[in-house]
């Protein structure tokens, strides 16, 4: 019996961009209505197994994108930055449920886990009443423009190995633990890598959050 | 010094190869296959039928890749919890879990995991590496009982379906003739439901499945186990019910029971109509807390309850009797956090 795959469709690559040093953004055609928080599965070609990458386009746009940093020893990154527009990639169509309602939140987000809140304030839906992004370098505060510009004091950086005035020098954790309290009644959305999203999550539940306000996103 | 390649957990495929590259005649790799596999050797000088030149030529460039544990402990109820350090230093563990009428292992597929259910210890500590099929296999035979196994469940550290390549030819060479010669009706494998990997292991396979549901209701799943963004439980359900299990092979559902959460007569009869008509079963699971977890384990009074209703809707339900608990070996206590180094890297 043949195996029964994800079914992936042709799209052509509109333009990569190289955000900054191994961070891309790569925008293809766009053939599929979505909601800002979805995830596309992505291959080179209808042969091997995709992954999935969250949208960090608005709905609003005629090309869908997501952003991708080079995986050292990857099977697939290494490829995604040797496309050019024309090309053609397979993916899904989209899919997932990291998708706010219309409650008060806070978002949390380290590296291209930022991306479905791209997606998020590209198309319009409620601003969060924080952003919290973790870095470990300034240039790496990926669509910080964006972000200033939408969100304004709501926006919060914490850098860990780099210092600016604009920032915040050092962990999220370790601010989140100095906050005499944290908002109990709004729902915290928390997207990056397993070990930043679980600690996060450790962390606000012994600040008194209930589990039922943390919707998380992992990065796998 | 250069580092040299494991034997241990190559396919027959993949000693065909070394016997190649090495210039050995082709009989050779079923050979090695048989002093790994069946014998059981502990060092290539061992391999007696393979000239003892030609075992040089592979010292040079292999080493055979077993180790032995580093520590173990024992439950007062006979559960042993073994601490392995994998070829890259880290930390894994293994729970033997002997019984009436079986002996089994619960082997670990990764050290640590991405996954980041709410409940789990193994979480925790965050992702480090997948392992190999060698350093999965070698907790199979490196514990004390390991001739006394019956039977081998993937449901220790680690989502083994984020790690299919190396799970799967772990399980090719327990099931091959060539190999440990197990019947994979001996096997069971768990997964928090990676539909496309599942689909993989499904027609790849012929072990049994266990998928851990813990919630039928999709918003309270999210908030147990990130994975419902992405596979819903619905998904998952929906692939088993496009293939044909047979008789032979067992499709399970694991439910750890969490106090006022998920343990209402309400969820039980959801569960009923998710799973309605799929030839499966449900085993409950009592759950036991976890430091700063906001979750409590179910009363067995409840438990009792939540079983009489699956079981009057024609559905074969188990309460898994708790083993190893004093010695964090019990299901979700896995976890090697203490021994993992921080990584000053962060970027959070």
């Amino acid at each position: 019996m043949p195996r029964k795959k994800i079914e992936l469709f042709p799209h052509k690559v509109v333009r990569l961009t190289n955000v900054v040093s191994e961070v891309f953004t790569l925008s293809m055609e766009r053939k599929f209505d979505f909601v800002p928080g979805q995830v596309v599965a992505l291959a080179i070609n209808n042969e091997h197994d995709p992954r999935l990458y969250s949208i960090a386009s608005g709905t609003g746009e005629d090309v869908l994108t997501i952003l991708f940093d080079i995986i050292d020893g990857g099977f697939l990154t290494p490829q995604l930055v040797q496309l050019k527009p024309g090309d053609e990639v397979y993916i899904s169509e989209p899919f997932g449920k990291f998708i706010p309602g219309d409650e008060d939140m806070w978002w949390l987000a380290t590296g291209t886990g930022i991306a479905p809140f791209i997606s998020m304030v590209k198309s319009g839906i409620k601003l969060p009443e924080k952003l919290i992004h973790g870095s470990r370098t300034l240039d790496h505060f990926l669509f910080q423009e964006l972000f200033h510009d939408k969100l304004g004091e709501k926006y919060l950086r914490f850098c860990t190995a780099e210092e600016s005035p604009e920032v915040y020098s050092g962990r999220m954790t370790e601010w989140l633990k100095e906050q005499s309290g944290l908002p109990k009644e709004i729902k915290y959305y928390l997207c990056g890598n397993p070990n930043m999203v679980v600690e996060v999550r450790d962390l606000i539940l012994s600040k008194g959050v209930d589990f039922n306000n943390i919707m998380a996103e992992i990065y796998f | 010094m250069m580092v040299k390649e494991v034997l241990f957990g190559k396919t027959l495929e993949e000693l065909k190869q070394v016997a190649k590259d090495l210039g050995f005649p082709g009989f050779v790799a079923k050979q090695l296959a048989d002093w790994l596999y069946k014998k059981k050797v502990t060092g290539i000088d061992e391999m007696l039928n393979i000239s003892k030149k030609n075992r040089d030529i592979l010292k040079e460039k292999y080493d055979l890749g077993l180790s032995a544990y580093n520590k173990v402990q024992e439950s007062i109820d006979g559960t042993k919890k073994y601490l392995f350090k994998t070829i890259s230093d880290q930390y894994i563990e293994a729970a033997y879990i002997p019984s009436e009428n079986r002996n089994t292992l619960c082997v670990s597929s990764q050290v640590g995991c991405k996954m980041g259910c709410l409940f789990c210890m193994t979480g925790k500590q965050g992702f480090q590496k997948n392992l190999s099929a060698g350093e999965i296999l070698n907790q199979m035979v490196s514990i004390d009982e390991n001739d006394k196994l019956t039977n081998l469940v993937y449901m220790g550290m680690g989502e083994p379906m984020d790690n299919l390549d190396e799970v799967l030819k772990s399980l090719e060479i327990i099931t091959s003739e060539w190999g440990f010669a197990w019947s994979p009706r001996r096997i069971n494998v768990s997964t928090i439901g990676v539909v496309p990997a599942m689909r993989r292991f499904i027609e790849e396979s012929e072990c049994h499945l266990a998928i851990s549901m813990h919630s039928p209701l999709n918003d309270q799943r999210k908030e147990l186990m990130p994975i419902e963004n992405v596979y819903p439980i619905e998904d998952v359900i929906q692939t088993l019910r496009e293939y044909d299990f047979g008789r032979q092979r067992r499709i399970s559902f694991e439910y750890i029971m969490f106090e006022g959460v998920n343990d209402s007569k309400e969820h039980a009869l959801e569960i009923a109509k998710l799973i309605n008509g799929l030839h499966s079963r449900v085993n409950l699971i009592k759950f036991h807390p976890i430091p700063n977890s906001p979750l409590k384990g179910s009363s067995n009074e409840v438990m009792e309850r939540f079983k009489n209703v699956l079981e009057n809707k024609g559905i074969i339900t188990t309460i898994r009797k708790s083993r190893g608990e004093d010695i964090y070996a019990a299901c979700g206590l896995l976890s090697t956090k203490k021994l993992v180094e921080n990584k000053s890297n962060k970027d959070y």
